[in-house]
This record gives structure tokens, C-alpha cells and sequence, in this order.
């Protein structure tokens, strides 16, 4: 090894390591949170929740004037109180939430209700196939098929980790959809607009793949 | 007091852009990467998107700047950054040893910055694609982007304290400003460079 090997193999060693990380790093998660200080942890996230948001501000909703509007294909359109939905069966699951940017958070509580339940109470006519998700954070929205918002461990959820869903994370109700990227989980759902085809949420507007199942590709599975 | 040329207009010009360009980049990522930001400042998609332009600017400058700047000065650089010699390895190991117009410090940052732009570059561009299609959405694509802004900023804190604090290396800001530094510090700091200096000038223009 002559003296200029010396320096090119070190620099390539950093670029074959850091390419071989674009698949491996997250196995580092656990060292960077043991090998990152707390105090500078509790500022820059090494793990868990991240919040993203693509408004202004984070909308602060009064969960007791609270409203959940729902119309489009319904006998009449309805609006369900925090107290409403909390009268409806109860459904609770441990679920794993999964962002696109490559962040995971796994075994989140959930409480909330079932989309059939919603439905049923809402008066939804037969002819609905898709469901639009409206945000109070504006313009945030996504839809699903009715297929996939009946999938047994979809909720439109209204507690987290055994208490209230707290504002960063949609308070007071959100949509939980751990089959599908974080990007399909609405926070701050105000309105729910049932009709037959799905509309393109705000991060598919600007280029998000619709097909948002979690991928085989990068070794995560619902 | 004589002055010798440290670095031409090609060399500052790629380093002062990058400098920016790593400004505007650590600024916008921050804001995507620390909650207590995100949130301050929110709108995630304008953020971004400034994030992604800047990138790619900082990609066409850099183009621009092989393309009609002093490229055999460049490929100089880069060879000297490459050559780790014998008298290197013995500063590295905190001995006194000549050094040329890199010492093995400066060598090292250097190397470890080109890898790091290659990498945030890499894995930036997956971070974008993987979005778009899922099947380009790889396991440690972003864990990978965040090590590198964890290591950059490590490396951007040391290259500050000795550019701008460090007694006996701050001198050297003004080879990267005015591409001069003083010959004396040169000689002291840098003195296998200076002497390959005199000697090719030398042969240049040989005394009578």
C-alpha cells in the first residue's frame, strides 16, 4: 500500500459503509440512542415521534366543542360530539406506526372506534366505496377505499397510550391506518366526506406515491 | 511581510459555495428534523422543497465549477488530499513532522467531506425517490441521512474553532478569503509546501 492508497481506501471505506447503510442503518437506531447525550436527545429525536405539519400552526381544537362532520353519500349529514363517537363501541389495539421518511414507532395504544361502526351511525348509503379524510389542519386530507378503511385494525382513533391523543398527534381525533405510511394516518379529522373515488391526499398532490402500503422493499411489514 | 498563494479563485469558489450550500441545508433540514422546529416553524412541504432546490443547485454549481474552473488544480488538490505520507502518519500520531500545503488534519476533513457530500447526496436522493416509489424506500436511507448531519456538524464545529479561534491555525482563513497566506506561518506550519515552491520557481527562473 503506497502512501496515496492509503487516504483513497479510507475514503472509499466511507462510501461503501454509508451505501451499505442506506439499507442497514436503522439496525443503528439503538446505538445512536445509547451513544447521543439525553439533553441533546430530548431536542433532536434519535428515535420515536416526529411531527410533521403542513400548516402554519398546529390546529387547537376544544375537545368540547369538538365536531366530526360527516356527509356526502349519507341519508342526511351528521355531526358527532367527542362524546358521540366515545358512545359507540369501543375498539382498542397495539398497532406499529411507520413514516415514509424511514422513522418507526412500534406498539402505539389505540383507542377509538371501527369505520363500520362510524358508517352505520352516520346513516351511510350503500353506494359508498371511498373516504375522504378532511384535516382541520388546512388543506391536509387523504382518502382510502372502503375496502381498506374496513380493514379490522383501521380506527378513527381518540386516545393514545392510555390517555387523550395529545395535540402534535391530532387531538382529539385521528385516523390509525398501520397497514398504510404515517402519510395516510389524518390528524385533527374534522370531516369525513363518504363518495365513490378516492381523492389524492396533500402529500400525493406533491408527488407521494399513492400506493401506500407498507413496502416489502425495505424489510418492514404490517 | 510576503505572501504566497494558498488557493486559487476555482478552489475558493468551490469551497465558500459548499459552505453555503451546507448552511442553507443544515438550516432547512433542522427545521425538517427537530420537532420543537417542525413545529415552530411547520410548513413542511415549502421547507422541503427549499431543501430538495438548494440540493440540487448545490449539485449544477458544483458541475459548473469542474467544468469552467481550474480543473488540473483540482485534480491536484485531490491528490495531495489522497496522499497520506510517512511524515502525515507521524503527525497524526501527534509527532512533529513537516507538512505540505495540507497538513494531515486538513487532509482527513477533506476526505471525510467529499465522502459525506457524496452520502447526504445519496441518500437524500432516495429519501426523495422512495416517497415517490416505495420501492426505492430503503430500510436506513434516513437513519443514514441523520448520522451524517450528527458527524458533519461534529466536523464543521472543529473546522470553525480552528479557522476562526485556534492562535495557530486562524491565519489560514485568509488563504481561503484572499487565496494569500503569510509566507513566515507558512514556512512554520506548512514547510515541505513552501520549499516545493522555491524550488519550482527556482527552475522557473533560475538565478544567473
Amino acid at each position: 500500500m503506497n502512501d496515496r492508497t492509503i487516504g483513497r481506501a479510507g475514503f472509499l471505506g466511507i462510501l461503501g459503509a454509508g451505501a451499505v447503510g442506506l439499507f442497514f442503518a436503522r439496525d443503528f437506531t439503538g446505538v445512536l440512542d445509547r451513544a447521543v447525550p439525553r439533553a441533546v436527545s430530548s431536542i433532536v429525536p434519535t428515535s420515536g415521534w416526529r411531527i410533521y405539519t403542513v400548516a402554519g400552526s398546529m390546529p387547537k381544537i376544544d375537545p368540547a366543542a369538538y365536531r366530526l362532520r360527516v356527509d356526502g353519500l349519507v341519508e342526511a349529514p351528521k355531526s358527532f360530539s367527542l362524546a358521540d363517537l366515545k358512545a359507540m363501541p369501543r375498539a382498542e389495539q397495539v398497532s406499529d406506526f411507520h413514516c415514509v421518511t424511514g422513522w418507526s414507532v412500534s406498539n402505539v395504544h389505540w383507542a377509538g372506534v371501527r369505520i363500520a361502526d362510524l358508517l352505520e351511525s352516520a346513516g351511510a348509503t350503500s353506494s359508498v366505496s371511498a373516504l375522504r379524510f378532511v384535516s382541520a389542519e388546512k388543506p391536509y386530507e387523504d382518502s382510502l377505499t372502503l375496502e381498506q378503511a374496513l380493514l379490522p385494525d383501521v380506527m378513527l382513533a381518540y386516545e393514545m397510550d392510555g390517555g387523550p391523543i395529545p395535540r402534535p398527534h391530532g387531538a382529539p381525533v385521528r385516523l390509525v391506518m398501520p397497514e398504510m405510511y404515517g402519510y395516510k394516518n389524518v390528524k385533527w379529522v374534522d370531516h369525513i366526506e363518504l363518495g365513490t373515488t378516492p381523492q389524492p391526499g396533500y402529500w400525493e398532490q406533491h408527488g407521494y406515491d399513492a400506493d401506500a402500503w407498507l413496502g416489502k422493499s425495505n424489510g418492514l411489514s404490517a | 511581510m510576503s505572501r504566497i498563494e494558498r488557493f486559487t479563485r476555482t478552489e475558493r469558489v468551490l469551497h465558500w459555495m459548499h459552505a453555503s450550500a451546507f448552511f442553507a441545508l443544515l438550516a432547512t433540514g433542522l427545521i425538517l428534523y427537530v420537532p420543537a422546529l417542525s413545529t415552530l416553524i411547520s410548513r413542511r412541504n415549502l421547507v422541503k422543497n427549499v431543501h430538495i432546490w438548494v440540493a440540487v443547485a448545490w449539485a449544477i454549481a458544483l458541475v459548473v465549477i469542474f467544468v469552467a474552473g481550474n480543473r488540473r488544480r483540482l485534480a491536484d488538490d485531490w491528490r495531495e488530499i489522497e496522499t497520506i505520507d510517512r511524515d502525515d502518519r507521524r503527525w497524526l500520531r501527534g509527532r512533529r513532522a513537516p507538512q505540505g500545503r495540507f497538513n494531515a488534519g486538513q487532509k482527513i476533513n477533506a476526505l471525510l467531506t467529499v465522502a459525506f457530500a457524496l452520502l447526504f447526496a445519496l441518500s437524500g436522493f432516495f429519501l426523495w425517490l422512495g416517497e415517490r416509489d416505495h420501492r426505492f424506500l430503503f430500510a436506513g436511507t434516513g437513519m443514514l441521512h441523520d448520522i451524517l448531519t450528527f458527524l458533519s456538524v461534529g466536523l464543521l464545529v472543529g473546522h470553525l474553532y480552528l479557522a476562526l479561534i485556534h492562535p495557530s491555525t486562524r491565519h489560514a482563513l485568509r488563504g481561503m478569503t484572499t487565496g494569500e497566506v503569510d509566507e513566515a506561518w507558512a514556512r512554520k506550519h506548512h514547510a515541505k509546501w513552501v520549499e516545493a515552491e522555491r524550488l519550482a520557481s527556482a527552475h522557473e527562473h533560475p538565478t544567473p
